[in-house]
């Protein structure tokens, strides 16, 4: 009896796992760590904890430096001149940007086309009209927009700083890339088709911040943060007011419990059997 | 002490008065107190702390 259990328990392992090597033969997984891409450090952003907002001096050297390098070729098409307005920079600065450039009106009596300058409700202009435009600038690479790409990407903030930070002088020995494309280890595959494009004293910061490679790269990451997630702040803010409500509530609602309890709890039954003659 | 618990409860009306009253109340004083809290604690890094960097002579139309 004990050696038919034996036989039949061993029995029935080898064909589990022979099934199960099976079921696995039937698909190949050919993803290697260096197509994943390499995972980012974590940085200490000045945003992460629960209750900090964004560094809006940072926010304000991003947006310059996505102004004079990013948006030469990705757009912001979700942020409206509005809405530096108050986080980055003032109205009149805001409308000055606006201003400096042209947006469709409504046409002349005649239908014809008409432009007029930018106003506040206006949108921040795309570097391409269209996807096909983009693709036949870059080689055939679309660059994507910046408006939520924090959001959009593993890792996050610390994603994009590590890609930005993270091109090596040169391919390691053996990675053979397309032509145009460049080597970044942070991007899924290695082979990226943005180039380098953050270097040191690039832009001139207008609080004298020097401008070395990170701390761009830092900037930039903070307004893309920012533009991915522009309720950070007022949202932290909420968060403290929700959990000191709620908490006090719970703490309220424990003690009104054992107080309308505590007198069921604590009191004593006694059974005072009928005396027998 | 005790009378004015007494008139408080005698009317459903004011009692439902008094709790959205308080209510109205709590949450302004609850909400500058939050906002001082926050605003200490982030300070150097929000718009209203930097702006003066940036604007000469005040900016006056901010939001």
């Amino acid at each position: 009896m004990t050696q038919k259990l034996i036989v039949g328990s061993v029995g029935v392992t080898g064909l589990t796992t022979s099934y199960l090597l099976y079921q696995d033969s039937l698909t190949a997984n050919a993803m290697t760590a260096a197509e994943h891409g390499l995972h980012p450090p974590a940085y200490g952003w000045s945003h992460n904890g629960m209750f900090d907002t964004f560094d809006h001096a940072s926010i304000r050297r991003g947006y310059q430096v996505y102004k004079e390098v990013c948006a030469a070729c990705h757009s912001l098409d979700r942020i409206a001149w509005r809405n530096l307005v108050g986080v980055s920079h003032s109205t009149s600065e805001a409308k000055a940007f606006a201003e400096e450039l042209e947006y469709d009106d409504e046409p002349d009596d005649e239908g014809n086309p008409k432009k007029r300058p930018g106003k506040l409700a206006d949108y921040i202009p795309a570097p391409y009209p269209n996807e096909q435009a983009a693709r036949a600038a870059n080689q055939g690479a679309l660059p994507p927009d910046l408006s939520l790409i924090v959001k959009a990407r593993h890792g996050g903030s610390d994603y994009i700083f590590s890609l930005l930070t993270g091109y090596p002088d040169d391919p390691p020995a053996g990675v053979v890339l397309p032509p145009g494309a460049n080597y970044n280890p942070y991007f899924p595959g290695g082979s990226i088709a943005m180039g380098r494009v953050l270097f040191d004293g690039l832009v001139e910061y207008e609080d004298g911040t020097p401008a070395t490679t990170s701390q761009m790269a830092k900037d930039v990451t903070t307004f893309l943060n920012w533009a991915s997630e522009p309720d950070n702040d007022e949202r932290k803010r909420w968060g403290l007011k929700a959990l000191i409500v709620v908490s006090s509530l719970y703490l309220i609602s424990i003690w009104v419990k054992r107080f309308k309890w505590q007198p069921i709890k604590n009191r004593k039954f006694r059974f005072d059997p009928p005396k027998k003659n | 002490m005790a009378s004015l618990i007494t008139q408080l409860f005698q009317r459903n009306s004011i009692y439902v008065a008094t709790i959205f009253a308080g209510a109205f109340a709590f949450e302004g004083f609850f909400d500058a107190g939050v906002t001082a809290w926050f605003e200490h604690h982030n300070r150097g890094k929000l718009w209203k702390d930097i702006k003066g960097n940036y604007l000469e002579g005040g900016d006056e139309d901010d939001e």
